[in-house]
């Protein structure tokens, strides 16, 4: 468990009893975990589970989708096409065209593989996205990072790379202030923003939905306090449906990004 | 003059210490941008449906793509005092 929730877990911290120990607001103490098992400082521990549980669900649930393929579908390979399709078809080739289709699999999995994770937040046993630690989103956007940069110099050259950052016939005083800027653009700014995107949508998410639960719990008397626990939990059913939409338009902004990213190494120019 | 002085350090020093958590603060001024901002992009995108109901398709996925990217940087505003918080 979080090692907050620990803390008051056992006590009647409710705010008519006679504990009087105040509101046990979420922080970053709700994302630390005990580990489960340690192997000298190696500490694996519940996102790290979460991270390895959904990479098997969606391992599990293309390999059942594509693993005997039939020209008349059954239900799994059916749902496992509109998947794809949908990357294909609104992420891959508006941002790279035909040529890009072999980056397919690299975006399938991407987009897959953070909705799943995003979903642990509100499956019951598991409910924290494992996204919301900075590490899950940092190696993710390590590796576009690098992807993008090296396909861009490979393609275009280290010349092309830096003269694709401007429109042509950009007269010089303007060049001066675009081009520092450009540059911290494409070396900075895209993959922070790009890794922490995704981590603050999530972070912010957890710590909403777990503010509204422990207010529902913290709020329980026997009297007005079923009252104001109701209203609370009802806040926690519209934030759920909230976060559902924007786990999966977290997925699909990474993804598009990161074609669009890669993409731009196809371009020729402007 | 010295009863002035007097009193007014003695005023000074019994004034209450605010106890600002500057963190919420800025939290607040760093939504108003992205407030304006995705109140314009969804605005725009409405009036664009309307002018024309058949790139209804192309103008949502767009704007979709343009919310989330204005939506990052109110989330940075709320995640960097959790960041800095036992720095200072």
């Amino acid at each position: 468990m979080a090692s907050d929730v620990q803390a008051f877990a056992g006590g009647g911290c409710h705010i008519f009893g006679s504990n009087h120990c105040g509101y046990p607001a979420p922080s970053l103490n709700s994302f630390l975990f005990k580990p489960i098992f340690s192997v000298g400082s190696f500490h694996f521990d519940k996102p790290m589970l979460l991270a390895l549980l959904s990479a098997a669900v969606v391992i599990a649930f293309f390999w059942a989708a594509f693993a005997k393929p039939k020209l008349v579908p059954g239900r799994a390979q059916n749902l496992g096409e509109m998947g794809v399709l949908f990357v294909r078809d609104q992420i891959l080739r508006p941002m790279m065209g035909k040529e890009g289709d072999g980056y397919l699999p690299f975006l399938v999995s991407l987009f897959f593989f953070i909705w799943v994770m995003n979903l642990m937040e509100i499956i019951p046993v598991a409910q924290f996205p494992a996204m919301s630690r900075i590490a899950f989103p940092a190696a993710l956007m390590l590796m576009v990072y690098v992807t993008y940069n090296f396909l861009s110099i490979k393609r275009l050259g280290l010349a092309g790379y830096f003269r694709g950052m401007v429109p042509t016939g950009v007269p010089w005083p303007i060049l001066l202030i675009l081009a520092p800027v450009e540059i911290a653009q494409y070396i900075i700014v895209r993959p922070f923003t790009l890794a922490v995107r995704l981590f603050a949508n999530m972070f912010a998410g957890h710590i909403l939905v777990a503010v509204f639960t422990l207010a529902a719990w913290y709020l329980f008397s026997l009297g007005v306090g079923l009252l104001f626990s109701a209203t609370s939990f009802i806040l926690v059913i519209a934030l759920t449906l909230f976060e559902m939409l924007i786990q999966a338009l977290q997925a699909y902004i990474f993804t598009i990004l990161t074609a669009q990213y890669i993409g731009g190494a196809y371009e020729t120019g402007h | 003059m010295l009863d002035v002085a007097l009193a007014l350090t003695t005023a000074a020093a019994a004034t209450p210490k605010l106890d600002i958590n500057f963190g919420a603060v800025g939290y607040g001024l760093a939504a108003i941008g992205p407030g304006i901002g995705i109140g314009l992009i969804f605005g725009h995108g409405v009036e664009a449906m309307a002018r024309q109901p058949e790139a209804a398709g192309l103008i949502r996925s767009n704007m979709y793509i343009g919310f989330a990217l204005t939506e990052a940087l109110a989330l940075i505003g709320i995640v960097i005092p959790f960041i800095f918080h036992g720095v200072g």
